[in-house]
């Protein structure tokens, strides 16, 4: 019987050793660091679906000829949704307000909600000096609670009186809406409500209880809802002079 | 010119009572600090539309009066006037001291002081804000190097050299606080880039006139000589630094008065803005300006000591006034979000913000105050920074 010759059985025995011992630390090690891989690409997927675009620019247009005076049907949305609440103090947030414009020489009155305009080249998000105040690569300008001092600078920037301090301690937070005693907030455009694909608080109660008078969409997309509007009617950014393009338009301002 | 022999000042008791004193309105500023961290700025009087107060208003005019106290150093060392030289050490020290007593009321005021560390490791360098932190914590090392220099003998020849770094920065220590509020485009009092330089005259006033009483006082109590052309010669450049600060808001007042949309604000703390315009007219001009020159060049007043020192007090009243006025009034004046437009609203649009300074603010404020002075005190006492004279030449 021919056949090869065996390998010197000291040699063998120690090289299976050796080849066993590695696929056993390989073995361990696939199947520690093989969940760790598979949910970062996941994540890395997950992130590339839904994080923040620059190929999106979201933005508000409200039609002011469409909102009456006494509806308030997004500040309540706003207030509920998000867990603020006004009882009338000077100390409390407003992340959205209706201001009644009257123009003095002729009469005409509007009822005008304000909120974070996300501009486009924000006052807060220039002044905040840890860069709490950031934007969102798709227009949506937000403060990160965990690094916002409470300086209020921003709210110093800001020009449309957009955001609130809090003063006291709050109960009641809702989990996509962390708020903190000494630090500074305002409205998010419902931004967990957009990374899921629906609109925000403001615009879904308008359209239900109001009289339709918010759009929402991307500012990007020359087919979007809001792109048509604005492309039909005149609108208007409020205090356009300053040029910080602002993601809220406005028509029938006075 | 003869040798300057520098000596620590003597504890009496009088100067353990001071120091008491102020221990005593520290721990007060740091009670009202613990309070507001912990119920929250709910018990100030800060609110959403004035959303910095009487905090604020001490905290910028400490760290303006600190850069302006360099002077007398700076006017020695780098401007080569050796008459200013006894005077150098003790305006280091009072820079330190009033730009720590005001940092410690910034950072306590902040809606969240526990997070010091994050603001010194996140920066956003497009904020001037962040760009100060640097500015004002350079300028205590900067200026705590210029007084080793100035103090330890073999690096006396270093002073020029580092006197006019820290004058460099000095200036652009100012200019910055300044732009904090020149920056801002938003509101209509502000958004002027004369703000900086004026900034920098009112830290000449400021400082110069803390420093006239702080050498008053300390050689007074010391029994140190000090001498009548001293006096009299800071004095006079006091009075220049006075007329200056008027000159500047005369410059800035006109030009805003020039612009159509600045005329509301502008009528608002020059003529209808009620505690705002009576602050700026008998506050910011007359105390803080025409006052001191009239007790510093009228004949009556002109070489009388007690004059030099009410003149300078008068000009710190005063420099509180302006800073009040400018802080306070400035964000008073509703934002004009939609110009030329009534407005109303839930949240105090178009209505004049109103704010009245509550006692935990006033007691942080003040234990600032009491901080920068303390340190001030234990400095004179510790180290040799004040002369055994100043008895004028030939005396």
């Amino acid at each position: 019987m021919t056949g090869r010759p065996a390998a010197p059985r000291g040699i063998g025995h120690q090289v299976d050793e050796d080849r066993r011992r590695f696929l056993g630390v390989a073995a361990v090690s696939a199947l520690v660091l093989a969940p760790g891989v598979s949910l970062l690409a996941y994540a890395e997927e997950q992130g590339g679906k839904q994080g923040a675009s620059a190929r999106t620019r979201w933005g508000l247009l409200i039609d002011t000829t469409k909102c009456r005076s006494s509806c308030t049907a997004c500040v309540t949305a706003c207030s509920s949704y998000n867990g603020w609440k006004n009882e009338g103090r000077p100390t409390d947030p407003q992340w959205i307000r209706k201001v009644q414009v009257t123009d003095p020489e002729t009469g005409l009155s509007r009822s005008v909600p304000v909120m974070c305009q996300h501009c486009a080249k924000a006052p807060c998000v220039e002044v905040c000096p840890t860069g709490a105040s950031f934007k969102r690569a798709d227009g949506i300008v937000l403060v990160d609670r965990h690094i916002c001092i409470g300086c209020r600078y921003c709210m110093m920037a800001c020009p449309y009186k957009a955001r609130s301090f809090l003063s006291e301690e709050i109960s009641g937070q809702k989990p996509w809406a962390p708020r903190g005693k000494g630090t500074v907030e305002g409205c998010t455009l419902c931004v967990e409500r957009i990374d899921a694909g629906q609109v925000p608080a403001c615009v879904q109660a308008c359209a239900r209880e109001g009289s339709g008078a918010m759009t929402f969409g991307d500012l990007k997309d020359p087919a979007s809802a809001i792109s048509r509007a604005l492309a039909e009617h005149p609108s208007v950014q409020l205090r356009a002079d300053l040029m910080l393009d602002p993601g809220v338009q406005y028509q029938g301002v006075p | 010119m003869r040798a300057i022999h520098y000596r620590e000042i003597e504890g009496s008791g009088g100067f353990w009572a001071l120091v008491g004193l102020l221990a005593l309105l520290l721990a007060a500023g740091l009670t009202a600090a613990y309070f507001m961290e912990h119920i929250g700025h709910i018990i100030t009087g800060m609110t959403n539309q004035v959303v910095w107060g009487m905090p604020h208003v001490f905290a910028v005019f400490l760290i303006v009066a600190a850069s302006g106290a360099l002077n007398t150093a700076s006017i020695a060392s780098v401007f080569g006037r050796v008459a200013y030289k006894p005077l150098a050490r003790l305006s280091g020290l009072l820079a330190i001291a009033l730009l720590i007593g005001g940092l410690a009321i910034l950072v306590l005021d902040l809606g969240r002081p526990d997070r010091l560390g994050v603001a010194m490791t996140h920066y956003n360098f497009r904020s001037i804000f962040a760009w100060n932190i640097f500015l004002y914590t350079g300028f205590i090392a900067v200026t705590g190097c210029y007084l080793w220099v100035m103090m330890e003998r073999r690096l006396n020849r270093h002073s020029r050299t580092v006197g006019t770094v820290a004058f460099l920065w000095r200036l652009i220590l100012t200019t910055g606080t300044g732009s904090i509020f020149g920056l801002l485009m938003a509101r209509k009092p502000y958004d002027e880039a004369i703000m900086a330089p004026m900034f920098i005259v009112m830290s000449l006033a400021f400082g110069l006139s803390i420093f006239i009483l702080v050498l008053m006082a300390a050689c007074r109590a010391g029994a140190r000589p000090l001498g009548e052309a001293t006096l009299m010669r800071l004095k006079n450049l006091l009075g220049v630094f006075a007329a200056g600060l008027l000159y500047f808001l005369l410059v800035f007042h006109l030009t805003k008065l020039y612009e159509a949309k600045f005329i509301g604000a502008e009528a608002f703390i020059l003529w209808s803005g009620g505690p705002y315009t009576v602050l700026f007219w008998f506050g910011v001009v007359f105390l803080g300006g025409v006052l001191p020159m009239l007790l510093f060049w009228l004949p009556p007043t002109r070489r009388s000591r007690a004059a030099v020192g009410w003149g300078s007090a008068s000009v710190v009243v005063g420099g509180l006034a302006l800073v009040y006025d400018i802080i306070i009034g400035g964000q008073a004046w509703p934002l004009s979000i939609f110009p030329g437009m009534q407005v109303s609203s839930s949240f105090y649009d178009g209505v004049v913000g109103f704010y009245a300074p509550s006692l935990p603010e006033c007691a942080l404020g003040l234990g600032g105050c009491a901080l920068a002075l303390l340190i001030t005190l234990l400095g004179l006492k510790l180290l040799p920074f004040l002369p055994e004279t100043l008895a004028d030449e030939g005396n």
